[in-house]
């Protein structure tokens, strides 16, 4: 992921939102002590939540927040990618649905109807998916909300023609790295973190509360030993479905992993 | 106090608030003292100031994949067995900062390593000193030495303590490293009611220990503590056939067994056993440049042989499946490691088989290969 050969100075960035919660934007907006940095280092050209003033495009970059849920953001998702010449994919709904992919597990009319008095007025589609379901996308930065120094440091790849410098291991590493004891061996609180991407920072743990897995499956999480795991510790049954069935939902290795719990908890129920 | 010369291995008799004098006068000399405390359900190591800080009337049931606290009867304060922190984070820490470099108009390099205080160990269990000899192995070579680690090592000071009461998980005695501490320490403690039977193991022990109130020990204190340690030798929760290594781990012939396939199962692949291991010492170096590129920090921080990328090299990774990762990992520990080192990387602490969410028990599994290769 570089911008060789590079086309000018200061790359312009396009920061958009889908369905979302803002978390992930807010995250940027949040990087007070760089801000300045990172204004100066690129054009912040579109970037409805930090400023009204908008530049044409095409950009350089575009961080997209949100899933795809309704017919016009199929619409305008394929615009952001002709007019980007780097899609970055920012956050956990961006990457794999977010908890608004809970709809795919259940009817959308039924909610639809549910909440609104006329249900009739809305367009929407019946399932939330990643960016990536519709466009290509170059960079996917995962975290609900992300790592805002993740978010950085992978500007500053871009910036810099190198490989942004992202965590391949699993939470259970950072845990240790820090001095945190594992809940789930001390304590049996059924806990996602060795199967879970790092990231985050292991804050979950280090406050006394097992991981749910809010920065998604880590690619060599061995689901098929661990579920079994963690139906053993469950407190109740179901809570190994439960707690993959959140923020990642809609993530693949997530969704078959508390499809496993949920018959295995049965059976133990 | 007694007009006694004390000698390398007097073993005298030191009452307990005497004890807390002792720490005291370390702090004084400018020794950081730390040892373990009760934090989060569990046991760790941090600073402490006085016994009061340690966890006392507390023992420890640990099982493959299970760490439970509890109290006993008897109100002694170490009848714990440790927790997933070693020592090693204190001589091998888990984030090191290597240098910083900065650029105006041209760059400028900071390598002071600002955060080496001088460590006072309290409590280290033999297994614990066998681990901390092992890295200084990897460590403190003829050919190269590590100076960040060398800085930390040599200003130890090391309170060692005998282990009476072993855990589910712990097999010392099979290794030969415990539960009686030998060697390498500045004073070696073993526990008995209301006093600690101190052992002298340097001289900066024995002129710590002079001018304290201590009475000479007795040969029925010296025998009931020969015979709790006695006792504790064959309460181990484990044992480890030991008489095929490395052979067992190193043959070719080994190394295609089933038995791989079955552990790589359950294997994680997490990495927690390294993390919890007092011996591994793999890392990892980073550099975090900022957003123009004027600053650096070049970190090292602890690695695992089960990351997907910590054998990845031009061309792809050498490792690329769990059964390659934990094979990599078993076979260098009882197999390879002695061809390194000299020694077994194991010291039977049991950490990586209590810490392990997969609850894998390593001992276990060495004997599983042992029947199957037999065949």
């Amino acid at each position: 992921m570089t911008l060789t050969p590079k086309t000018t100075s200061r790359p312009k960035v396009a920061v958009y939102k889908f369905s979302s919660c803002d978390g992930c934007q807010l995250s940027l907006l949040n990087l007070e002590d760089e801000l300045l940095d990172l204004a100066d280092a690129v054009d912040i050209a579109y970037f409805l939540e930090a400023t009204r003033a908008v530049k044409p495009g095409p950009y350089d970059v575009a961080l997209v927040e949100g899933s795809v849920t309704t017919p016009h953001e199929i619409e305008r998702i394929r615009q952001v990618r002709e007019e980007a010449r780097f899609v970055i994919a920012l956050g956990t709904c961006a990457t794999s649905g977010g908890i608004q992919a809970l709809r795919n597990f259940a009817n959308a009319e039924e909610y639809a109807r549910t909440v609104y008095e006329h249900p009739n007025f809305l367009e929407y589609l019946n399932t939330a998916s990643p960016i990536s379901e519709t466009i290509k996308v170059d960079l996917e930065i995962w975290g609900c909300p992300v790592n805002k120094y993740q978010v950085l440091e992978c500007i500053a790849a871009l910036l810099q023609n190198r490989r942004p410098n992202l965590p391949q291991y699993s939470v259970c590493l950072e845990c240790k790295r820090n001095g945190t004891v594992c809940v789930l061996v001390s304590q049996g609180i059924p806990c996602l973190g060795p199967v879970v991407q790092a990231g985050c920072g292991a804050i979950c743990p280090a406050n006394g509360r097992g991981c749910y897995g809010c920065f998604g499956p880590w690619s060599q999480g061995n689901f098929d030993s661990f579920v079994p795991t963690l139906v053993e510790a469950e407190r109740y049954p179901g809570e190994t479905a439960l707690l993959l069935h959140n923020f990642n939902a809609n993530a693949n290795a997530f969704r078959k992993a508390a499809d496993a719990a949920r018959k295995a908890s049965k059976k133990e129920a | 106090m007694l007009d006694t010369t004390l000698n390398l291995g007097s073993r005298v008799v030191l009452p307990k608030p005497e004890f807390d004098l002792l720490l005291a006068d370390l702090r004084q000399s400018g020794y950081q003292t730390v040892g373990p405390r009760l934090q989060d359900e569990s046991i760790v190591y941090s600073g402490i100031d006085s016994l009061a800080d340690l966890p006392r009337g507390v023992t420890t049931e640990q099982a493959p994949g299970k760490f439970r606290l509890m109290r006993t009867d008897r109100e002694r304060y170490f009848d714990f067995i440790p927790g997933a922190q070693s020592w090693k984070q204190f001589l091998f820490p888990p984030r090191l900062k290597l240098f910083s470099a900065s650029k105006e108009k041209r760059w400028e390099l900071d390598r002071s390593d600002d955060a080496c205080p001088r460590y006072a160990l309290v409590g280290v269990r033999g297994c614990e000193l066998a681990a901390i000899e092992i890295q200084d192995k990897a460590f403190l070579r003829d050919d190269f030495e590590d100076p960040t680690y060398r800085a930390r090592r040599e200003g130890l000071f090391i309170i060692a303590i005998n282990c009476l009461q072993p855990a589910g998980t712990c097999f010392c005695a099979s290794l030969g490293t415990g539960p009686r501490v030998e060697r390498n320490f500045d004073l070696c403690l073993t526990e008995l009611d209301d006093a600690f039977l101190v052992e002298i193991g340097s001289d900066l022990g024995r002129s710590l220990m002079a001018g304290r109130n201590f009475e000479l020990a007795s040969a029925f204190v010296q025998n009931t503590a020969d015979q709790a340690l006695a006792r504790a030798a064959g309460q181990m929760g484990r044992t480890l056939d030991t008489s095929d290594l490395p052979d067992l781990l190193t043959h070719s012939a080994n190394l295609d067994a089933r038995h791989w396939d079955e552990v790589a199962r359950r294997c994680l692949s997490c990495g927690n056993c390294t993390q919890v291991c007092p011996t591994c010492f793999c890392w990892d170096v980073t550099d975090t440049v900022n957003l123009t590129a004027t600053t650096t920090v070049r970190e090292r921080v602890w690695d695992s042989c089960f990351n997907p990328y910590f054998s990845y090299q031009a061309g792809g990774n050498t490792r690329p499946t769990i059964r390659s990762r934990y094979r990599q990992w078993l076979s260098h520990k009882f197999g390879t490691w002695v061809q390194q080192y000299g020694s077994l990387g194991c010291t039977g602490c049991g950490r990586c088989i209590t810490w392990c969410p997969a609850g894998i028990d390593h001992v276990a599994e060495i004997a599983a290969l042992r029947e199957e290769v037999k065949e």
